[in-house]
């Protein structure tokens, strides 16, 4: 089929527009209804997004499964799936339907909810496939309407200044990306990403308002996208809206939030940052991985000390990122292999951890640490899930998360080993926060009243565990299911790269 | 003058000759009783007129030795100020009937006011331009204070008047020193003296007070001080008026005077437009934040979008011309969604202008709400809505003409604009319960709602093709 790719992407937007049209009322048969249909249409996706998994050639480092059609000033609504996004896609699809059926519980306007899921899975999907920079740029903005909506109607207490901090931060730091795509889009003359990963932008020192600009418009192009995809990942020091966002948001929220939406910034690095604007990648390298450093070290001593569950994890997945970026900007083989796997691995790492604060969150209706203790005297089953994407969260050998930040500290050593020293202290004091919780939300004795008649995890509970179970450990044993997917493709990111290095070095000196 | 000339003014005298016998027939019959027919009459003809001018209108001709131009551009605009003054009208018709407004010099004058436009966006001559210019302008004096018995509608009135008079002035000074030193008052005469290189300093004056004038009327910084007030106090019916078809007509005189005129030193105006432009974007969107009534909130937004529909006008060619002119079509089939809804905010029969209005409006009203949350985060700039294509192509245009600081002025303001709309989106949907609108909204005005809150979705997919329509017009216009 032609239209694949745009099938899976819309087929959430078609369910949504269908529940918006179709189901009327607000009882309780209309609210089943609604989260049925939402169920069916994300897992449908799911299935719909396995064929091109199945189909997906690992060897071939183009793109695939390209549609192209004409649109607006001479822009392309273009889509297609190389090695590297194919599987955000997947990771994409695959998380939904579990976060669908994580929201089951929720009763207040359950239809425009499953809506707004279902309008963001559709944006997310779009931004993993456009190959058209306005059209990415559509996809990449839209998905904060949604968001602002579910953290600001869903959400906890403080959500309003959740919503608007989320919305107005995201807001600012793309509109610079579009400055930047406009300002491609007159250089190069095109929209198309494939002619514009074949195009190279001037790299000559330019000066603006007096300032000498080192690498010129890349460097100017570099620091507009970092700008998005920075707050997007988010890098410190512009994380601060991700622990707001995360605590207030509703508990699929934050799973959405930490499992997708974020590889979003790390996807656009390796997108656009590193093929596009090779020469300020190299030279703002060492840059961005010390500030990788800083975010791994320092939001894992900020995670030390938090009193709420959420804010905890939301500073752990901050840390975490730090390991995604200071992988993509060591350049090499083992850093990009291991920023995706970790990538990959965190999405169902995190979201899982967001899944298993939300289960006692449904039950006693806090996220305060110490609110809990004991919890293994009454639910031993979650108390061993909890453990397990504990571990997996602390990088423990068998799960996802220990090859993710093996690969990615291995690339980073190679490229700088100051940097690879600060950051595996990380591991370190990711097993001191994550332990810590452990211990002090599920071990110990249960000594207070109000959880002596807490409740085990339900079927439904166990059933949305078990893939991400299974996920986890599977990648843990067998890492090379993801490496051999993107290798090729990242291979052929890293020549390229190299390739654009040395022959613009050789211009320069040659004009010198 | 020959009959070729009289046929290219036709659509103007055809409406001024409806306005002048129907205000004949009014006043012999029943006067207000015939008023519901006048606006139904009046808006029939205007969106006849318009597609009449749409489908007919073909080539480049001028009229009057040059003194009226009928061109792609003209009809763009023509057509544009047309169907948003009839849309204006059958909106405002249920709301005026159940406020005792409902006066047959509305429609009537309203129809004046845009036999005015329509010859303000033909005018080849400074004398055209002035006599279209005033022609609308007195005719919305009027409007503005159409609520006599309210202090607030008669000052806004009164303060548009002095104001207008003043920016009148200034235009007239601007084109009476244009005149001196050109020696002739059309603009095909002045183009030729500003293009031979060096332009006289009181030339360039002339062009400053022009400027200015012409600034006033589209309410750009720093000459937007009426703008809130005027919203504020004018009739809302009327406010949807004024922030659609005049300011589309101010800004196609606007792109008229600077290219027809002045084409060939860009370099002398564009600074001075991308001035306006950045100032304007700024003020609406920080001045904005503090409203707390919706009119003022509109004025101010208003105010902004002027700023980034100048930011096309300051790349001075015909790429920005066309995002202009984009931008405006985009800009007037928002407001009129966002004043339909305006229009129907009232508690207990009452009015009801405080944002506070909108509250938990996505509990009691979800297909208003819905349909305000577009629209709203179209007006922001937020893709995939329309409103981001208007922003995009005039970024483009100004990033192609090496005004990269403008764009980045524009976009980090359009971030700061975004805070108010969002605040609305606050109201309706995370806000209190228990003090909401209750007013149902007439038929008319939830089909423009819906209509624009749907264009505003579906026209991601081609924006109906007015890319194309745009661009013949910039081109007619540059050359």
């Amino acid at each position: 089929m032609e239209n694949m790719l745009s099938i899976v992407t819309f087929v959430p937007l078609v369910a949504a527009a269908i529940m918006a049209l179709g189901l009327h009322g607000n009882d309780a048969a209309a609210q089943r209804n609604a989260k049925w249909l939402a169920l069916f249409a994300t897992s449908v996706t799911f299935i719909a997004s396995l064929a091109i998994l199945f189909q997906f050639d690992p060897t071939d480092t183009g793109f695939q499964f390209v549609e192209e059609r004409q649109w607006l000033m001479g822009m392309t609504y273009k889509m297609g799936v190389d090695g590297i996004s194919v599987l955000f896609v997947m990771l994409t699809t695959f998380l939904m339907p579990i976060t669908i059926a994580a929201c089951w519980k929720v009763e207040t306007r359950v239809k425009e909810y499953m809506i707004a899921f279902l309008l963001l899975e559709t944006l997310m999907l779009g931004v993993f496939m456009a190959l058209d920079l306005v059209l990415f740029y559509l996809f990449f903005e839209a998905g904060l309407i949604p968001m602002f909506l579910i953290i600001g109607i869903w959400g906890g207490k403080e959500r309003i200044y959740a919503a608007f901090k989320f919305f107005l931060y995201t807001f600012l730091g793309s509109v610079l990306m579009l400055v930047a795509m406009v300002a491609m889009f007159v250089d190069a003359g095109t929209t198309d990403m494939v002619a514009l990963l074949a195009h190279s932008f001037a790299s000559d020192t330019i000066a603006v308002f007096g300032f000498q600009i080192v690498g010129g418009l890349q460097t100017l192009l570099f620091l507009a996208f970092f700008a998005s995809f920075a707050v997007k990942m988010p890098m410190w020091p512009v994380h601060t809206w991700l622990p707001d966002a995360h605590v207030q948001a509703p508990t699929a929220g934050s799973v959405v939030l930490a499992a997708i939406l974020l590889k979003m910034g790390g996807y656009g690095f390796l997108r656009f940052s590193m093929p596009m604007f090779p020469v300020a990648f190299d030279q703002l390298a060492t840059f961005v991985l010390w500030l990788s450093a800083i975010a791994i070290v320092y939001t894992s001593l900020v995670a030390l000390a938090q009193k709420d569950m959420k804010k905890l994890i939301a500073y752990s997945s901050v840390a975490h990122m730090g390991y995604v970026t200071a992988g993509i900007f060591s350049a090499n083989q083992q850093g990009i292999d291991g920023a995706i796997f970790q990538m990959i691995s965190h999405g169902f790492i995190s979201g899982a951890l967001f899944l298993c604060v939300g289960v006692i969150y449904d039950r006693m209706h806090t996220r305060e640490i110490d609110a809990y203790g004991g919890l293994v005297n009454r639910m031993p089953a979650y108390a061993l899930i909890f453990m397990l994407f504990t571990m997996a969260n602390v990088g423990l050998p068998g799960t996802s998360g220990f090859v993710g930040e093996f690969l990615t500290l291995v690339g980073i050593f190679q490229a700088n080993t100051w940097v690879a020293m600060f950051a595996t202290t990380g591991v370190i004091l990711s097993a001191a926060y994550g332990l810590w919780l452990y211990r002090r939300v599920v071990m110990g004795a249960l000594i207070k009243e109000s959880l002596k008649s807490i409740t085990d995890l339900t079927t439904r509970e166990r059933a949305i565990f078990a893939p991400l179970v299974v996920m986890t450990i599977l990648l843990g044993v067998y890492p090379s299911l993801i490496t051999d997917m993107i290798g090729p493709s990242v291979t052929a990111l890293i020549t390229d790269y190299h390739a654009a290095l040395p022959a613009m070095g050789e211009t320069q000196a040659a004009t010198h | 003058m020959t009959s070729a000339d009289f046929y290219i003014v036709l659509p103007e005298v055809l409406l001024a000759v409806f306005a002048m016998l129907a205000l004949v027939v009014a006043v012999y019959t029943g006067k207000d009783k015939t008023a519901p027919l006048m606006f139904w009459l009046t808006a029939a003809v205007m969106a006849a007129l318009a597609v009449w001018i749409g489908l007919n209108g073909e080539g480049d001709n001028a009229a009057f030795g040059g003194m009226f131009n009928d061109d792609s551009f003209s009809r763009f605009s023509k057509v544009i100020i047309l169907l948003s003054g009839a849309a204006i009208l059958l909106m405002s018709a249920p709301y005026m009937a159940k406020r005792d407004l409902l006066k047959f010099e509305y429609p009537l004058l309203i129809a004046l006011a845009t036999v005015g436009m329509m010859v303000m966006v033909s005018a080849g001559d400074l004398m055209t331009l002035y006599m279209g210019l005033e022609l609308q302008s007195l005719a919305l004096y009027v409007v503005a204070s159409l609520r006599r018995d309210s202090v607030k509608s008669t000052e806004a009135g009164l303060k548009y008047f002095v104001l207008g008079a003043l920016s009148s002035g200034m235009l007239l000074y601007g084109a009476s020193l244009v005149y001196g030193f050109a020696g002739t008052t059309l603009f095909g005469g002045i183009i030729q003296t500003a293009s031979e290189g060096h332009v006289s300093l009181g030339l360039l004056f002339g062009l400053v007070f022009l400027i200015s004038g012409l600034a006033f009327k589209v309410s750009a910084v720093p000459f937007h001080m009426w703008t809130p007030d005027v919203y504020e106090g004018a009739p809302t019916p009327v406010t949807a008026f004024f922030a659609t078809a005049p300011k589309v007509a101010a800004m196609a005189m606007f792109a008229r005077v600077l290219f027809d005129a002045f084409g060939g030193v860009t370099g002398d105006w564009g600074q001075v437009v991308a001035i306006l432009s950045i100032l304007s974007m700024a003020l609406g969107a920080i001045a904005a934040i503090g409203q707390t009534n919706i009119k003022r909130l509109m004025a101010y937004s208003s105010i902004a979008h002027m700023g980034f529909a100048l930011m096309g006008l300051a790349a001075g060619n015909a790429g920005g011309v066309q995002a202009m002119l984009i931008y405006l079509a985009i800009y007037v089939t928002m407001n009129i969604g966002t004043f339909a809804f305006i229009l129907s905010m009232e508690r207990d029969g009452r009015p009801v202008t405080d944002i506070s209005g909108l509250n938990m409006l996505s509990k009691s009203e979800p297909l208003k709400a819905l349909a305000m949350l577009v629209l709203l985060f179209s007006l922001a700039g937020v893709p995939p809505l329309v409103g981001f294509f208007g922003k995009f192509y005039v970024l483009k245009a100004a990033v192609d003409a090496n005004l990269v600081w403008l764009a980045v002025g524009g976009v980090i303001a359009s971030v700061i604009g975004a805070f108010y709309y969002l605040r609305l989106v606050f109201f309706m949907y995370f806000g209190k319960e228990g003090d909401g609108i209750d007013g149902a909204m007439a038929p008319v005005a939830w089909v423009f709602l819906m209509g624009s809150a749907a264009i505003m979705v579906v026209g991601v997919v081609n924006l109906f093709g007015i890319e194309a329509l745009a661009a013949t017009a910039a081109n007619a216009l540059v050359n």
